[in-house]
């Protein structure tokens, strides 16, 4: 009886090591060591980062770093939206060598909102439109040469579009 | 089922400019519904454009992308007549393609 005990023991301590790993891996904590596994620098749905209340915990498990402020960085945004729902905001830039660009809005309930995926050969430039709750920062990341570039511009909003 | 993909790709000869408006309620889960109860999220994750076997812009999107979502972007190169394929999957596993001759 004991024995039984013991292999059943052992296999439901392999299945939580097994689980553990798994749960790390799905934090990033593992892909700390590897850059080149974060979720921008692979294919797969940033699923994690798009849970994020905050930009700043949204853009660590995005991209393992942080941005720097860059005039070469230019947003067009409304600066004051009527209509919370649909608030066009689109990005261009002069830096060359860009791998991907992010739209975050700093007081939404899931601060990142788009994350594009810029293959070689692609222009630097998009156009979207995205919900804002309320009066709030939009935050644009740009991912060039290995790099971390934003932008950010203040948009009033009168009606929020995030439900409430 | 009409496609709800429509897209616009111009060529002006050394890049083309792409447009695609899709529909989608693109609903974010926060939102509530008339009685109060909570619309779930239902939004597309991924929208990619193809160009030639080769993917020229992706788009990984959230819930706080607006309804029916529109989107623009350009790549280099694209022939007149040449074809683009745009597909995406919303997070409960629907899929959508079109294709569109560049202009």
């Amino acid at each position: 009886m004991s024995i039984m005990d013991n292999g059943f023991s052992a296999t439901r301590r392999l299945v939580l090591k097994g689980a553990g790993t798994v749960a790390l891996a799905g934090l990033g904590v593992i892909s700390l060591d590897l850059p080149a596994a974060f979720a921008a620098a692979n294919d797969k749905y940033p699923e994690e980062a798009f849970k994020q209340k905050s930009e700043a915990d949204a853009i660590k498990l995005l991209y393992g770093r942080t941005a720097e402020l860059s005039d070469k960085v230019k947003m067009d945004a409304p600066e004051i939206a009527e209509n919370g729902a649909v608030v066009p905001v689109s990005v261009s830039t002069t830096l060359t060598d860009v791998t991907s660009i992010a739209f975050l809005v700093s007081e939404n309930p899931n601060a990142l909102i788009a994350s594009y995926k810029i293959p070689a050969g692609t222009i630097p430039s998009v156009a979207n439109r995205i919900k804002m709750a309320k009066t709030s920062n939009v935050i644009v990341i740009v991912e060039a040469g290995g790099k971390l570039y934003s932008a950010t511009k203040e948009v009033k909003v009168t009606v929020g579009g995030c439900g409430g | 089922m009409a496609s709800t993909i429509r897209v616009r790709a111009t060529s002006n000869g050394d890049t083309t400019e792409v447009q695609a408006l899709i529909q989608h309620p693109m609903d974010s889960g926060f939102v509530k519904d008339a009685q109060g109860q909570i619309i779930p999220p239902h939004f597309i994750q991924e929208l990619t454009f193809e160009y030639d076997g080769k993917a020229v812009f992706v788009a990984d999107w959230g819930g706080g992308i607006s309804k029916d979502p529109y989107v623009k972007f350009a790549f280099k190169g694209g022939k007149k007549g040449d074809d683009l394929k745009v597909s995406w999957v919303d997070n409960k596993g629907a899929t959508d393609t079109a294709t569109a001759k560049i202009q």
